[in-house]
């Protein structure tokens, strides 16, 4: 299998997610279409590492992965927390710093 | 005969690829289109079980079996269990609060695509390297030497940062008790002042079935509507069920209007007590 086909599925992937960062409104959502771009360069990485014959590019994608793991954990404690005093997890309600 | 076989799994190879792509691209534009944050989680997982097949079929087994435990396993759950504190009901309204949104949001993805396109079209991305030893079973070794020998350093930095993480959502999550917890004595004065000391009848309790959308009977033979959870009530085909039960047991409604007139804030008087309690941070 062409690694370019790969990186043609994961462009798709990371363009879908970044749509889906910019239209949708409710947080969890975003955070979820957030992990999509994530893991659509992951996948990228896995395709240069075939590319090269190295293992470089699946280490890279395993830290990428806890680097991920990290982000959510502290973006979900974030969201809780909003929606513990805003009642919302709507990102249009968290503008207090808006004005 | 070992040609024979390489073509063989290379055909293998290119329909896994083939159909896993279309079904993670069609999950990932589901994902984005689906009201309810729950749907959008189980299309994220169909998108991330489709990744770790390519993973394994690319010749990360190991990051597969990463990506199933990690992604799927963990990250996942997480934001299920988030999901239902936060609210599993409240549906994404798909109405657009900024006047094209949309549609800049769609150029600006045309826009993006055609221009990543363009990078992979001028890179030079070649066939698969002839070094397939290295993708067998030395491959997790092979990660675990350069883990601990190339990238020694960002791997100990790693650890730095989930130790943090960990403690920041400690932090973010923890609560302040802003006043003192209720006693025993407390809540059943609370209880008693509420008007309904004893618990709430359970759905269908002596009614013509048990089904959770049909108010029990009292002992007059009136339908009691706080019976029904208002989460069930307020869905589309309850209140006819309601209606249903009101017109078989010729009663009205003790309390409200209509057949969803189900009185659910002040039916858990305790729980409206602890909910109270997290009302120290709004200024609006």
């Amino acid at each position: 299998m062409n690694p370019g086909n790969f990186v043609a599925l994961a462009v798709i992937l990371f363009v879908i997610g970044a749509v889906g960062v910019l239209v949708r409104r409710n947080a969890m959502v975003i955070f979820m279409c957030v992990e999509l771009m994530l893991n659509a360069v992951n996948l990228a990485f896995v395709a240069f590492a075939r590319m090269h014959g190295q293992v470089d590019g699946q280490v890279v994608a395993f830290f990428v992965m806890v680097v991920a793991a990290a982000e959510v954990v502290v973006g979900l404690a974030i969201l809780v927390a909003i929606f513990r005093t805003r009642r919302s997890a709507s990102v249009d309600d968290a503008n207090l710093l808006k004005y | 005969m070992v040609l024979a076989a390489s073509t063989a799994t290379s055909t293998t190879t290119t329909v896994v690829f083939w159909i896993l792509a279309i079904v993670s691209v069609a999950a990932a534009l589901g994902m984005i289109l689906a009201p309810r944050a729950v749907h959008c989680a189980v299309l994220l997982a169909v998108v991330m079980l489709s990744l770790a097949v390519l993973y394994a079929t690319a010749g990360a087994p190991f990051l597969a079996a990463v990506q199933i435990i990690v992604y799927t396993g963990a990250v996942l759950m997480l934001f299920l269990f988030v999901l239902m504190i936060v609210g599993v009901s409240a549906a994404d309204s798909l109405r657009e609060t900024i006047r094209g949104q949309r549609l800049a949001a769609g150029l600006a993805a045309i826009g993006f695509l055609v221009l990543l396109s363009l990078i992979i079209g001028h890179a030079a991305i070649g066939p698969a390297s002839g070094a397939q030893a290295i993708y067998g079973a030395g491959n997790v070794q092979r990660i675990a030497t350069l883990i601990f020998t190339r990238y020694f350093f960002p791997f100990e930095v790693t650890s730095a940062l989930l130790i943090t993480a960990a403690l920041g959502a400690m932090v973010l999550a923890h609560r302040e008790r802003t006043r003192p917890k209720p006693t025993q004595r407390e809540l059943s004065v609370l209880r008693i002042a509420s008007g309904r000391p004893a618990p709430l009848t359970g759905p269908g309790t002596y009614a013509r079935h048990n089904a959770v959308d049909f108010p029990a009977l009292l002992p007059d033979g009136t339908p009691a509507a706080v019976s029904v959870s208002p989460v069930i009530a307020q869905r589309p085909g309850a209140p006819e069920a309601v209606d249903e039960a009101l017109r078989e047991a010729g009663g009205v409604l003790p309390s409200g209007p209509g057949g969803s007139g189900v009185p659910g804030s002040t039916a858990h008087p305790d729980g409206e007590d602890t909910s109270g309690n997290g009302r120290e941070g709004p200024r609006s």
